[in-house]
C-alpha cells in the first residue's frame, strides 16, 4: 500500500504579472511527518504556503491538501488544516477560555463537547487558572503553546505553523518542539517554517526554497550529506548564496 | 571611554515591571548586545536611553549626556532603530533618507560614505514607497535612516528578527564596519548565535541581566562539564536520558541532546554510553563539548 500523503503538489506555480514568484514546486508530505519548509526572505514560502491554505489560486500546477483540491475546494482545505503564525494567532483582548471558543466554533467543533475539551487542553498545559485571564497578559512562551493548541483544537489533518518560535526564549522553544513531536504523534502533519537552523535538524525532512523553486529536498541527515557539511547552517548558506533575485 | 553608562533602572507599567535593576557600561566603539526573548524588556530598555521613555529610578547618560536632564543633546547624536518598522510608509526610499537627514539639519550627499555599503543595497528601488519594500529592505533602510546624521551612538532594536540567515550574516558585517568607524552600537536580538559576534553581551531575561561579560566569558562560566550525545534514532533519545538519575539538564540541541551531570565524574561519557546502548540504540556517540552562548542561556534562566 502506498504511504498516504497529507499534501500533494505538483508544478505548483504563482505569478505576479511577468514575476514568478512561485516556479513549478513538486513535493509530498506523508501524514504524520514534520516538513521543514525553509527558504531567505522572498524565496516565495509565504506564498507557497498561502495557496496550500486555499487562500490564493495558482496560476499553475495542482495542489490537494488534506485530499482536498486547492482550486476546486479551497473552502473545504481551509476546514481540514490549522494554521498559526508568530504575527497573528490568538485575539489579545479575548479571554483565553473565549478565543478556544471563538476559534473552535469557527471550525466546527461540536457545541457539547466544547467545554469539556477548553478544559482537558488546559489542564494539559498547566494554565486551567488562567481560563479567565485576557490573552494580552500571557507571558509570550505560554501564549504560543496556548496559540498552538487553538490551531489544532479542531483535530486537523494538517497544521500550517509560520515561524511559530521566533522571539521565544530557548527553554520555551524547545518545550513547543515537543509539542510539535506530540501533535505528529497523534498522526497530524506538521508544516513548518522557520529561521532557526536548529530547529530544522528537528524536523523529519527539509525542503529548502530558492528563486521560488525548490532547490533541496531531504532529510536533515540526506542533505548534509548530500552538501558535504556538518550542519543545516551551512546547508542553508550555501544554497541561499546561490539565488538570483533580491528580495 | 565609557560611552552608555546604566545604573540600577527600573521601569513598571501598571503591574507589569518591565526593568528590575539593570546596570551596564559599553566603552565608545564597542559592539554591545543585549541577548534575550521577546518580553524580557530590551525594547524598554532602548526607549528609556533614546529618551523616548522616563525610567521609574536609577540613572543613565548616553555619550556623556543624562537621559532626562539632557535629552535633547542625546537625540541629536543617537541613532535609533526600533523593533517596529517606523519610517514613512507612504513615502519612497529617496524620501525618507532626505527626511532623516534634514530633520537632523544634514543631507544625504553630506554623509554618504557612512552609509553607501548599505544604502547602494536598496538604491536601485529609491522611488518605491518604503511600504511595498520587502521585509529585508525595510530593515536596510530603517539602518541607513537610523545613520544618515553620522551617530556617535547606533541604538538597533532587534534589527535581525524575522530575517533569514543568510541576510542575518551580512547585516551583522555591516555592524562590524560601522563600528570600525568608532561607532558605539548597542544592539539587542532574540537570536543566541548572534552573540558571538558582539564585543560583550548581556543575557536579559523577564526584566534582569543574568549575565554580563564577552561571549567567551559567558561560556567560561557555564562550570559543568556540558555533553552531546546522539544515536542511531532520535525518538525517544531524550525521554530515556531524561529518565536517567545521576543527568541534571537534557535537552534537545539540532540533531544531538545536551545533558549535564548532577555531579562531576570521569565516567559519566561511558555510563550514559553503556545505558543508551542497553535500551538498544546504535552508533552512541557522547562527547564533551563547549558550551554555546544558548547552553549558558539556558542554565541562567533556570530558576
Amino acid at each position: 500500500m502506498r504511504e498516504e500523503h497529507v499534501i500533494e503538489a505538483e508544478g505548483l506555480t504563482k505569478m505576479f504579472g511577468t514575476f514568478t514568484a512561485v516556479d513549478h514546486i513538486t513535493f509530498d508530505v506523508k501524514k504524520g511527518e514534520i516538513f521543514g519548509f525553509l527558504g531567505a526572505n522572498g524565496a516565495g514560502k509565504t506564498t507557497a504556503m498561502r495557496m496550500l491554505c486555499g487562500l490564493s489560486k495558482p496560476t499553475a500546477g495542482r495542489a490537494t491538501v488534506a485530499g482536498c483540491d486547492i482550486v476546486r475546494e479551497p473552502e473545504r482545505v481551509k476546514r481540514n488544516i490549522g494554521y498559526m503564525s508568530q504575527k497573528f494567532s490568538l485575539y489579545e483582548d479575548l479571554q483565553v477560555w473565549e478565543n478556544i471558543r471563538l476559534f473552535g466554533g469557527i471550525y466546527g467543533v461540536a457545541e457539547r463537547e466544547m467545554a469539556q475539551k477548553t478544559d482537558d487542553m488546559l489542564r494539559r498545559l498547566g494554565i486551567y487558572g488562567e481560563k479567565n485571564t485576557p490573552v494580552k497578559r500571557l507571558p509570550l512562551g505560554w501564549k504560543q503553546k496556548l496559540a498552538f493548541s487553538v490551531a489544532i483544537f479542531h483535530e486537523p489533518k494538517v497544521v500550517f505553523l509560520d515561524e511559530p518560535t521566533g522571539g521565544v526564549d530557548p527553554r520555551a522553544r524547545r518545550q513547543f518542539w515537543e509539542m510539535i513531536y506530540e501533535a505528529a504523534d497523534r498522526g497530524i502533519t506538521v508544516f513548518v517554517t522557520t529561521h532557526y537552523m536548529d530547529e530544522a535538524e528537528y524536523c523529519d525532512r527539509v525542503s529548502i526554497m530558492v528563486d521560488g523553486r525548490i532547490d533541496a529536498l531531504d532529510s536533515p541527515g540526506g542533505l548534509k550529506r548530500q552538501f558535504g557539511v556538518g550542519s543545516m547552517d551551512e546547508v542553508f548558506y550555501k544554497l541561499a548564496r546561490e539565488a538570483k533575485r533580491g528580495e | 571611554m565609557t560611552e552608555v553608562s546604566v545604573r540600577e533602572i527600573f521601569k513598571s507599567y501598571g503591574k507589569v515591571e518591565a526593568l528590575r535593576g539593570v546596570s551596564f557600561e559599553a566603552e565608545r566603539g564597542e559592539l554591545f548586545g543585549i541577548i534575550g526573548p521577546d518580553g524580557a524588556g530590551k525594547s524598554t530598555l532602548f526607549r528609556i536611553l533614546t529618551t523616548l521613555l522616563v525610567a521609574d529610578s536609577g540613572s543613565a547618560t548616553v555619550a556623556g549626556h543624562d537621559v532626562v536632564k539632557e535629552y535633547n543633546a542625546i537625540r541629536a547624536c543617537v541613532g535609533y532603530m526600533p523593533g517596529r518598522f517606523s519610517l514613512y510608509q507612504d513615502l519612497t526610499v529617496e524620501e525618507n533618507m532626505e527626511f532623516f537627514a534634514s530633520v537632523f539639519g544634514t543631507t544625504v550627499e553630506e554623509n554618504y560614505d557612512l552609509v553607501a555599503d548599505i544604502y547602494r543595497q536598496i538604491e536601485p528601488f529609491k522611488k518605491r514607497k518604503a511600504g511595498k519594500l520587502s521585509g529585508g529592505m525595510k530593515q536596510k533602510l530603517a539602518l541607513s535612516c537610523a545613520m544618515i546624521h553620522r551617530p556617535r551612538v547606533l541604538f538597533l532594536d532587534e534589527p535581525t528578527t524575522g530575517v533569514d540567515p543568510v541576510s542575518r550574516k551580512e547585516f551583522w558585517q555591516m555592524l562590524g564596519r560601522l563600528k570600525e568607524e568608532g561607532i558605539t552600537i548597542v544592539v539587542s536580538t532574540p537570536y543566541m548565535d548572534e552573540a558571538s559576534l558582539c564585543d560583550r553581551i548581556a543575557l536579559i531575561m523577564e526584566g534582569r541581566f543574568i549575565g554580563i561579560d564577552t561571549p567567551r566569558g559567558i561560556v567560561a562560566q557555564y562550570g559543568a562539564p556540558l555533553y552531546a550525545v546522539r544515536a542511531d534514532r532520535r525518538g525517544g533519545l531524550l525521554n530515556d536520558l531524561r529518565g536517567m538519575e545521576e543527568l541534571e539538564a537534557c535537552y534537545a540541541f539540532g540533531n544531538e541532546v545536551h545533558i549535564t551531570a548532577k555531579q562531576e565524574s570521569a565516567e559519566t561519557e561511558r555510563r550514559v554510553a553503556e545505558a543508551l546502548a542497553a535500551k538498544g540504540y546504535g552508533d552512541v556517540e557522547v562527547r564533551r563539548i563547549e558550551p554555546t552562548v544558548e547552553d549558558c542561556f539556558m542554565k541562567l534562566s533556570r530558576r
